[in-house]
């Protein structure tokens, strides 16, 4: 009972010792929003609609961001440029559902969809957290400088008749006899 | 039935059945491409291999083409066999070799036959790297896009397009590496059925043009079991819709009638579904020029107002509308003032076509079953334009003749090049009797083109060299009669004679001439078949609820014997002459009108109702065989379009009964509707039958309309609103408006909103739904028949017309359906009228001569009702005498009319 007493004493008093050196350690946290935190690169953040090196729209509606969020949050409709090329009309991403898993990004065929860091999104009003089209289209590649759908696509578009692409042949002429 | 052996284990197979049909029939994966079962097999592709052993000894066994090997009893094969796998593989990767990298912007993409077999193979890197073959597309018309690298030669266009449909412009050019399938010059593809191309082919290389302009992806489309609204037919189809609009139309198996294949038509005729101008909201047209729109209570409201002050109410029906919504109208005015909404010539015909299903002696095949009749006689209809899937299937009987010969030596009905190589061009007898060139005369024996009452005098000859008790025709020239005496042997020698008439010239005589023969084949024992083509997709089942005409309601309102009308989906003005349809509409004090489309009718009603179409709404239509079937709503109308107010017309019409009798409106469902229609008519009993009721579940569950990996559910409407409302509720049907639900294949249903399977997305999925592929579904066929013949054949008619002369200076209208334009609502999507050919004026070479007129020159034509110019066609087919115009121009222009022609003065404008 004594001997309890006495080391149970001690223990609440080296406890409040060890709280009080802790004050003199380095911070973990840091003064947000006073501080700017560093994200990595690769953190998953605000979603973008990115361009292609030719700084056309890189995405092409095909729907596979869409069919690969686990939340739906994903709504975009195709539509087509004369020229054949694919694009989205519209596209929606409704934030207040998304949890930033990043598997559309990791869907998409042409690199278009990127997660950035950026997670500062808050809205007072649930609405405003819709982005619609001209809230995800940015200028620039993101972290894909290079890939180019449309150039290794068999479809043709302006500026890349059939056969133009690389690695292609000219289009076939069915009127030959040769083999 | 044979006993093979599978990986080890036996199997009970049908052995005339190749290896590859039955190993799918039993469920197994197998990959392939060219093989299609209503196709056969060709062994182009090579995917379909498997190992074959001799014996229980041989552990060698060699790779074989299962298509091609028939299920021979005591057949060892396997599926999993490593060399089998390993072979399947490289197929695929071959075929990949030239594959362009398009799937992200390919419209066949989420429900490819080539993805689902390439993953099933496993290939999934690409080695080749050398240089890829391309191709040039084709501009082929406002139905079918063209995107010539992704083919994989596979074949199965050209041999449904030539072999199976009968077309004649679309091709395989080239040799080796650089075939080439397309038409030998850019322009639109010409058959009928080209829509079928988007479905057999295998890949994106023909997609649904109409469908990309508003493109989706099968997993994200909401389907619901549906029946084809746009002719008589009743194919059954599966409509996708997002985002408030029907984004595309599949075909849905039906074991019975469709099978694999629509029309063109019923698959591109949608679009009117779509339209902006679409009434969605209820209107007024008051006194004041002005239109108000109004909210559902007070449309009910103004409408029972307007109804209570009316001394006398009559209902109009439709045969475009279902059932249930005739027979609530019906409730609503009362049986004593309702009209079908038919117009009298159309509904006597209606009358005779009913009367002689049920007394002619021989039974209505079903689409499938019309296949296997081994003679056909046509009277009086061109089936491509009028029935067009019907039409299919009489080519399919017809060159059922190479498979009987086939047989005969063995050759495997699958087998298909060997098949035709034997049977070269033989075929079974076809005889068609019109006024013009049809869409069947190239696989026809004889082509009889004459006016409609030498049809009606041939036909009635026929029935009289089959069974001389049945009246003969006086007075019948040499040459017809011999004619009719071949045509009577010919039926007479074959196993099913089939005959096969309708309403489309509108003449009795000639229904009665095909009942005539129907009961001399019963007489002499013939197991044959008797068919009658309807017009509209309920024709046959308003005509049950046994009213009036429309002529009568015009009357009754124009006389004043009453002065309302309700008008249920139906634009009066396409079916009798405009003036007697106003005179009765601005005789009636209130004009209340039910309608999907801004018809004529709807623009000048009181009270406009904005009703369902069958996206929108369900209900139960009967077919020309007389198969009651439901089709169901695809989407809520409201969910995307909150201020729409687009209700069934059955609901609506129910509502302003209760309105009416100052009632709470009730709650009614649409079993309860059915329910009742089939108490009130006892020839529409069996309807209840025809689909199960809200309450079916499968496991509990209800069924799903939208695939599981439906996308976008919590951002596709958040523009509206970020908080997702509950999914709609759908008391009506066992389908709910989501994911939710059961969508599998392997606990049997009838009604199957799309077709999908573990590895299958593509519309062969449906072989997972069928009890043997091309067999019938697991679950039933959707449907029921109501039109069985009795025991007792009725009497031989004697109402023989006298032979056609033309006048001098006179002609006989004869109207001449049309399948792209023809009809009233497809007709109102853009891709049908553009594929629509140029309406002319048909007229025979002697009297586009006597009236100096050349192909093209502005003819006037003349009737005591009306008026109309059109451009001229010198039509070689077309007797003398008579004038050629095409449907769905002018109601006031019906065959049998006498007409005068003139050339049009100069200057005088052309109609559009
Ligand atoms: S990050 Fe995840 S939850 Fe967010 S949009 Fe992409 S897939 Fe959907
Ligand atoms: S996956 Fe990429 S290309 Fe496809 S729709 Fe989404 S963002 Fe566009
Ligand atoms: S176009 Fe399609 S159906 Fe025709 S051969 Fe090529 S892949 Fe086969
Ligand atoms: S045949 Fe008739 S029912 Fe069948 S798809 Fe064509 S229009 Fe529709
Ligand atoms: S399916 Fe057997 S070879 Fe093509």
């Amino acid at each position: 009972m004594f001997t309890s007493l006495i080391s149970g004493t001690w223990s609440q008093l080296r406890t409040l010792g060890m709280v009080f050196l802790h004050a003199f350690r380095r911070r973990e946290t840091v003064n947000y929003p006073d501080e700017e935190v560093y994200l990595p690169p690769r953190f998953r953040g605000r979603i973008v609609l990115t361009r292609d090196p030719d700084g056309e729209e890189r995405c092409v509606a095909c729907n596979l961001c869409a069919v690969a969020c686990p939340v739906d949050c994903i709504a975009l409709e195709k539509g087509e440029k004369e020229d054949g090329r694919w694009y989205p009309s519209s596209f929606r991403i409704n934030f207040s559902r998304c949890i930033y898993c990043g598997m559309c990004e990791e869907a998409c065929p042409t690199s278009a969809i990127q997660l950035t860091p950026d997670f500062e999104m808050s809205e007072y009003r649930r609405q405003d957290l819709v982005y619609e089209k001209e809230d995800l289209q940015i200028d620039g590649p993101g972290k894909d400088h290079d890939y180019h759908f449309y150039k290794v696509a068999g479809l043709a578009i302006a500026g890349k008749d059939k056969g133009q692409g690389p690695d292609e042949a000219a289009p076939v002429d069915v009127k030959t006899l040769l083999p | 039935m044979a006993t093979i052996q599978v990986d080890g284990r036996s199997y009970e197979v049908d052995g005339k059945d190749n290896l590859l049909q039955a190993c799918l029939t039993l469920g197994f994966d197998l990959p392939y491409f060219c093989w299609h079962p209503a196709l056969g097999s060709v062994g182009a592709c090579r995917q379909c291999a498997v190992k074959q052993y001799r014996d229980a000894d041989d552990t060698q066994g060699a790779l074989v083409m299962a298509c091609m090997v028939p299920a021979a009893d005591g057949s060892r094969i396997s599926i999993e066999d490593e060399q089998a796998r390993e072979f399947r593989a490289s197929v695929i990767e071959w075929l990949m070799v030239h594959h362009p990298h398009d799937c992200p912007v390919c419209e066949e993409g989420g429900h490819c036959h080539l993805q689902d077999m390439t993953v099933m193979t496993g290939h999934s890197r690409r080695r080749y790297r050398f240089r890829k073959r391309t191709h040039r597309n084709q501009y082929l018309g406002p139905f079918i896009a063209h995107e010539m690298n992704r083919c994989i030669t596979c074949y199965r266009c050209v041999r449904f397009y030539r072999d199976y449909a009968g077309g004649e412009d679309l091709g395989a050019f080239g040799a080796n590496d650089n075939v080439y399938f397309g038409r030998h010059r850019e322009g639109v593809l010409e058959n009928e059925f080209s829509g079928n191309l988007t479905e057999v082919c295998p890949t994106g290389v023909f997609t649904d043009r109409t469908h990309s302009e508003r493109y989706t992806r099968k997993w994200d489309l909401q389907f619901a079991p549906s029946v084809c609204h746009q002719c008589s037919v009743g194919c059954n189809i599966s409509p996708g819709e997002r985002y408030g609009d029907i984004r595309r139309i599949e075909n849905r198996y039906h074991g019975e009638v469709n099978r694999f294949f629509l029309c063109d038509r019923g698959r591109f005729g949608y679009g009117y579904v779509n339209r902006d101008d679409r009434p969605r909201r209820p209107e007024w047209h008051g006194e004041t020029e002005e239109t108000v729109t109004l909210d559902v209570d007070e449309a009910l409201d103004r409408g029972a107002d307007a109804l209570r002050e009316a001394r006398r109410v009559i209902g109009i029906g439709s045969p475009r509308a279902s059932l249930e919504s005739n027979d609530q109208l019906r409730e609503l005015v009362g049986q004593a003032n309702f009209s079908t909404g038919i117009a009298e010539r159309e509904q006597v015909c209606l009358t005779r076509m009913r009367r002689l299903n049920r007394d002619a002696g021989l039974p209505t095949p079903t689409l499938r079953d019309v296949e296997s009749h081994d003679a056909i006689l046509v009277l009086g209809e061109d089936l491509i334009q009028s029935a067009a899937r019907l039409g299919l299937s009489v080519r399919q009987a017809v060159l059922a003749r190479r498979e009987r010969l086939a047989e005969a030596r063995g050759i495997p009905a699958w087998n298909a090049e060997a098949v035709m190589t034997l049977a070269q061009d033989a075929r079974h007898p076809l005889f068609v009797a019109y006024p013009t060139a049809t869409g069947l005369d190239d696989v026809a024996d004889r082509c009889l083109r004459q006016a409609p009452d030498d049809i009606a005098r041939l036909g009635f000859a026929v029935a009289h060299a089959i069974d001389v008790k049945a009246p003969a025709v006086e007075g019948i020239d040499e040459s017809t009669k011999a004619t009719a005496e071949h045509i009577a042997e010919t039926l007479l020698a074959a196993k099913r004679p089939l005959v096969i008439s309708g309403g489309s010239l509108e003449s009795t005589a000639i229904i009665e001439a095909s009942g005539n023969i129907a009961r001399a084949l019963a007489t002499r024992g013939r197991r044959g078949g008797l068919m009658l083509v309807r017009r509209e997709a309920n024709s046959t089942g308003v005509e049950l609820l046994g009213s009036r005409p429309l002529e009568w309601a015009l009357d009754e309102l124009t006389r004043g014997a009453a002065d309302a009308v309700v008008v249920l989906e139906n634009d009066l003005h396409q079916r009798l002459p405009s003036g007697r349809v106003e005179r009765a509409l601005s005789a009636a004090r209130t004009v209340i009108v039910l309608d999907h489309q801004r018809t004529s009718i709807w623009e000048r009603a009181d009270l406009g109702l904005p009703a369902a179409s069958f996206a929108e709404g369900d209900g139960t239509l009967v077919s020309l065989e007389g198969r009651a079937q439901r089709f169901f709503q695809v989407f809520e109308p409201r969910y995307h379009r909150p201020e729409t107010r687009i209700h069934q017309g059955w609901r609506w019409l129910q509502a302003l009964r209760a309105s009416l009798k100052r009632r709470a409106v009730p709650d009614v469902t649409l079993d309860a509707v059915t329910r009742d229609c089939a108490r009130h008519h006892p020839a529409l009993a069996g309807i209840v039958e025809a689909s199960p009721s809200a309450d079916q579940r499968v496991s509990g569950l209800k069924l799903a309309r939208q695939p599981h990996r439906y996308s976008g559910r919590t951002a596709m409407r958040a523009h509206l609103d970020v908080s997702e409302p509950r999914p709609p509720q759908d008391p009506d049907t066992p389908f709910t408006f989501s994911m939710e639900g059961y969508y599998g294949f392997d606990r049997p249903r009838r009604e199957v909103p799309f077709a999908w399977a573990p590895g299958w997305n593509s519309p062969q999925a449906w072989n997972k739904f069928t009890d043997e592929v091309g067999g019938h579904l697991r679950g039933g066929d959707p449907g029921v028949r109501l039109l069985e013949p009795t025991e007792d054949i009725g009497d031989y008619v004697n109402e023989i017309p006298p032979p056609f002369t033309s006048g001098v200076g006179e002609w006989q209208v004869v109207v001449l359906p049309r399948l792209f334009g023809g009809e009233e609502t497809s007709s109102r999507a853009t891709p049908i009228m553009a594929r629509a050919a140029a309406v002319r004026l048909h007229l025979s070479e002697e009297d586009a001569r006597r009236l100096e007129a050349e192909e093209g020159d502005t003819l006037v034509v003349e009737t005591s009702l009306t008026r109309l110019s059109l451009p001229l066609r010198v039509d070689t087919t077309l007797p003398s005498g008579l004038v050629g115009v095409p449907a769905g121009l002018e109601a006031a222009l019906v065959t049998g009319d006498r007409a005068w022609l003139s050339l049009a003065p100069e200057g005088e404008e052309e109609p559009p």
